[in-house]
């Protein structure tokens, strides 16, 4: 079946099955190997992906239902307007990265968060994120760099 | 590229950070090369049986099945293990475990492996399992080898502890049981391999030890060790459950057969949960004894693990557990015996915390059972107990390293946390109990005695000028990379802009042990110093001869470039890189780890892996809340101080604490790998829980600087020491909030409930 579909920007089609889980479309037909699968059954969020702009688990759809669909996958945050998102930059500063393979899920889980509640409590952030298993960290450094990228939208929105 | 500072000691952001945040980073996961095929095993899915025949036709006649492997088909041994070799790499005659591989598949796409994988008759004859290790060690009990359950037994005897407990003003006994735990890392078990045309095998591997790993494969399918290539990109977590074979020799299989073709292996993370290894259950049985002051007089404990149905690093796990069943305290009298059984259970073997993490339950639950004994505080018995440099620990070895539990412990005592402790007591509200509890812990670093435990640094000037390092041990997500940056940056006077790191490849970099036992920054880096000064001296040497110098003096290194102060004159390292010489460019330095020198008259049974000389240290403590309706622990705030001598990177180091501290939660809370007659009842994210973002609270980590002078740069492996701490801790905790002591992990609401309405585990 052609799938149409926008991919971090730019229109693209592939021609896979109908039911071909969206993460094996992604790492496995484009060769984005930036998304990952950490447990192929929703419970880990390491698939995480945008679509139309919200955090989508992207090893629990399939390829038709992003037909016509808008997608971001962690190789396209960055290709916005050239520079880093400011949540990758925050992570990058505030030590939220250890082995990096919850990374790309844990970022877009974070834009989307920050998307919908631009000033959250460290409380809100725990919550927004608790979809994400990190096996490395304690969370603590990511929840941090959430905070800290908070902080550098609101300001950047202010100018 | 941003220049960045990277001074040993400044927490520089980890230089592998932007291709993590930006999807570049390759893990072993995302390697693929055309006409790959899949790989996969059918595993038994029964505990124990014999294996009466394998059916592979119907699965080798489905279109797009390349091949079908039965042992038969298995050169050399079939026999995979790190220092026994007891596990097979296709069951052949007999099922020991319900994720033994008895068939190997080789497919076109996955969905074909798949489908293939059901189509395998595989006739068993059921036999009865053994499934505790008590049970295990009995003369009726199912063999699990024909050479007996009994994988190991060891006694380490310091003084004489019988006679001893009668000197005891006070002795206190308990018995305390910890279970399985999963290891867990989000990239699971994999590698892509093939066989070049020369016939020799490359393998990309999510592997902790690149160069033991040909060993394992070479003696298992009867290959030439230097036959075989490992490359380690960074891995998705490891924790111990990637270092030893997991898809290896499978894989290596599967290249021999598929004639230059590609494959790639990926455990489901199902089959993650039933073939990979898991942190050991074990049973203990404590026995102290003090004086009437709180000084220790006398431990004795029987532990016993069980591994499974094969030994991983069973013994080498056991013998550490042992080694630490006293805890970091002084103690003239001691006896710690051990058993490490075979049983059907999954399969136990290295976790991160190595068999001190359940030790340490152990002796912390009877130092706090001695403390409200003798009316003395938590903190008091432990800190007049610590060991302190120069004094002996309870397996016999005199400690003369850097030693800093006093001083963690101390730092602990002074803490807003423990002194506020009473007041935030005070304020739990209304069917909530508040507690605090501490723990008191320590690791050893390195492989101990037996083993030399060995780095071997490369580094080399490029053509284009960069200083680059070949590590030659992975990186699991510990950060070592970063250090090793820091460390070749500092000897070097160099930012990262001229330094890049080249992930092991065991035909390029050289044989440096694995990423573990919290050796491998200690290790590698101590190698890395003088190949880097090797490195220093000869572009010094060169520069000088470019600039015509009479006596190389004078001369510095800046970033980038060779400066002679006295004239101003430079030399890019753009210009040393083009005049090398091939041989010229490369340094190589070896570093070997101090062992103990004393000769403890017991434990001869280890032949490896013990004693052990230099220890990392810890001291935490725990506020929780205890929901008296519905028994649930919330963790509420957390301290741990660490000294881990002198920090070479503290945001490195605190995500180690950070995540140390979070997997002994996990560990303490909620972790537990339920079975049933040794087949896995959750392997899975659904009823296998690890701790979220929701249950980790906000954790303090406090640096102790000791200074470890055998260290580079005075630092010591941290990675481990922080899992051993928060299951005693919290079990502490709950005994205050609630006034019963729990004996089993994980803790769970349950477990509390039953403890409150007076059953189970009551004090």
């Amino acid at each position: 079946m052609k799938i149409s579909f926008t991919l971090n920007g730019k229109q693209t089609g592939v021609d896979v099955s109908a039911d071909r889980k969206v993460v094996e479309v992604l790492r496995e037909e484009l060769m984005l190997t930036g998304t990952k699968e950490g447990c192929g059954a929703g419970e880990c969020g390491a698939c995480t992906i945008l679509v139309d702009g919200r955090a989508r688990l992207s090893c629990l759809m399939t390829a038709a239902q992003i037909e016509g669909r808008s997608i971001t996958t962690i190789e396209g945050l960055s290709q916005n307007g050239g520079g880093m998102h400011p949540v990758q930059e925050a992570f990058i500063e505030n030590g939220a990265v250890q082995c990096g393979f919850c990374t790309p899920g844990m970022v877009l889980s974070a834009v989307d968060l920050l998307d919908k509640n631009s000033d959250p409590t460290r409380e809100q952030i725990r919550e927004g994120l608790s979809g994400n298993l990190c096996r490395c960290s304690g969370y603590v450094k990511i929840v941090d760099a959430v905070e800290a990228a908070a902080l550098q939208i609101r300001r950047e929105k202010a100018r | 590229m941003i220049k960045r500072m990277i001074e040993v000691g400044y927490p520089a952001p980890r230089f592998d950070a932007k291709a993590k945040v930006t999807g570049e980073e390759k893990f072993a996961i995302d390697y693929s090369r055309e006409g790959m095929l899949w790989a996969g095993a059918r595993r038994a899915g029964v505990a124990h049986a014999i294996i009466r025949k394998i059916d592979i036709s119907k699965a080798a006649a489905l279109p797009g099945v390349y091949a079908v492997l039965t042992r038969k088909d298995v050169p050399g041994t079939n026999r995979q293990g790190i220092v026994h070799k007891d596990q097979p790499v296709l069951a052949g005659s007999r099922v020991r475990h319900c994720g033994d591989a008895v068939a190997l598949v080789l497919a076109e796409d996955r969905d074909v492996l798949e489908k293939a994988l059901g189509l395998i008759a595989v006739e068993l004859e059921p036999l009865a399992g053994v499934f505790d290790p008590e049970e295990a060690m009995r003369s009726e009990a199912p063999l699990v080898h024909e050479s007996g359950n009994l994988l190991h037994k060891a006694v380490i005897r310091v003084g004489d502890a019988r006679g001893a407990f009668e000197e005891c003003d006070v002795v206190v006994e308990d018995s305390l049981e910890v279970s399985a735990q999963e290891p867990a890392f989000l990239e699971t078990q994999n590698g892509l391999a093939w066989q070049e045309p020369d016939g020799r095998i490359t393998m990309i591997v999510s592997t902790q030890a690149p160069f033991r790993d040909r060993f394992e494969i070479a003696h298992a399918l009867g290959l030439d060790v230097e036959a075989i290539r490992i490359v380690s990109p960074c891995l998705g977590g490891g924790f111990g459950g990637k270092d030893g074979a997991t898809v290896q020799c499978l894989l290596a299989l599967a290249a021999l057969r598929a004639r230059g073709r590609p494959v790639k292996m990926r455990w489901g993370r199902e089959e993650s949960f039933t073939a990979g290894y898991k942190r050991h259950p074990v049973r203990m049985r404590y026995r102290v004894g003090a004086m009437r002051d709180g000084t220790l007089h006398a431990v004795s404990c029987r532990l016993i693990y069980d591994t499974g149905p094969y030994a991983h690093l069973g013994v080498e796990v056991m013998a550490l557990g042992m080694e630490h069943a006293c805890g970091p305290y002084r103690v003239p009298n001691t006896l710690v015996e051990g058993w490490c059984v075979y049983t059907n259970n999954p399969i136990s073997g290295a976790m991160r915390g190595f068999g001190v993490c359940q030790a340490s339950f152990g002796i912390e639950t009877m130092m706090d059972q001695l403390a409200s004994k003798l009316g003395l505080s938590p903190l008091d018995i432990r800190l007049k107990n610590g060991l302190r440099r120069g004094d002996t620990n309870g397996a016999g070895v005199t400690l003369v390293h850097s030693t800093g539990i006093v001083a963690c412990l101390e730092g602990l005592g002074v803490h807003r946390l423990w002194k506020d402790r009473a007041k935030w007591k005070s304020e739990a509200g209304p069917q909530k109990k508040r507690g605090v509890g501490i723990a008191a812990v320590s690791n050893a670093m390195g492989y101990g005695r037996g083993l030399p435990d060995s780095a071997i640094a490369r580094v080399e000037l490029t053509k284009e000028g960069k200083i680059r390092i070949y590590s030659g041990v992975p990186d699991m997500g510990q950060g070592n990379s970063s250090g090793f940056i820091q460390i070749a940056g500092q000897t070097l006077g160099q930012d990262d802009s001229h330094l890049e790191i080249i992930q092991p490849d065991t035909d390029l970099a050289h044989p440096s042990g694995s990423s573990s036992a919290g050796r491998t920054t200690y290790t590698y880096g101590n190698a890395l110093i003088p190949a880097c000064e090797d490195m220093k001296e000869k572009l010094l040497h060169r520069a000088s001869l470019l600039l015509m110098l009479d006596q190389p003096c004078g001369l510095v290194l800046l970033p980038g470039k060779v400066k002679h102060l006295p004239s101003g004159r430079e030399v890019p390292f753009e210009l040393l890189g083009r005049m090398f010489s091939q041989t010229d460019r490369i340094a190589v330095k070896h570093f070997v780890m101090p062992v103990a020198q004393d000769n403890p008259d017991s434990a001869k049974e280890f032949r490896l892996g013990f004693p052990h000389v230099l220890f990392s240290y810890a001291a935490h403590l725990v506020y929780v809340e205890v929901d008296e309706l519905t028994g649930k622990i919330d963790v509420k705030d957390y301290l741990a101080l660490t000294d881990g001598g002198r920090v070479i990177n503290p945001a490195c180091f605190d995500q180690q604490v950070h995540g140390a501290v979070a997997q002994g939660l996990g560990y303490g809370l909620m972790e537990k790998v339920l079975t049933e007659r040794g087949k896995i009842l959750n392997p899975n994210f659904t009823n296998y829980i690890i701790p979220t973002s929701m249950d980790v609270p906000d954790i303090t980590s406090v640096c102790v600087e000791t200074v470890e002078s055998t260290g580079p740069f005075g630092m010591k492996g941290i990675g481990e020491v922080g899992t051993n701490a928060p299951l005693p801790a919290v079990a502490a905790a709950v005994e205050d909030a609630i006034g019963r002591r729990l004996r089993r992990s994980p803790l769970t609401a349950a477990s509390v409930l039953g403890a409150l309405s007076g059953r189970g585990a009551a004090r």
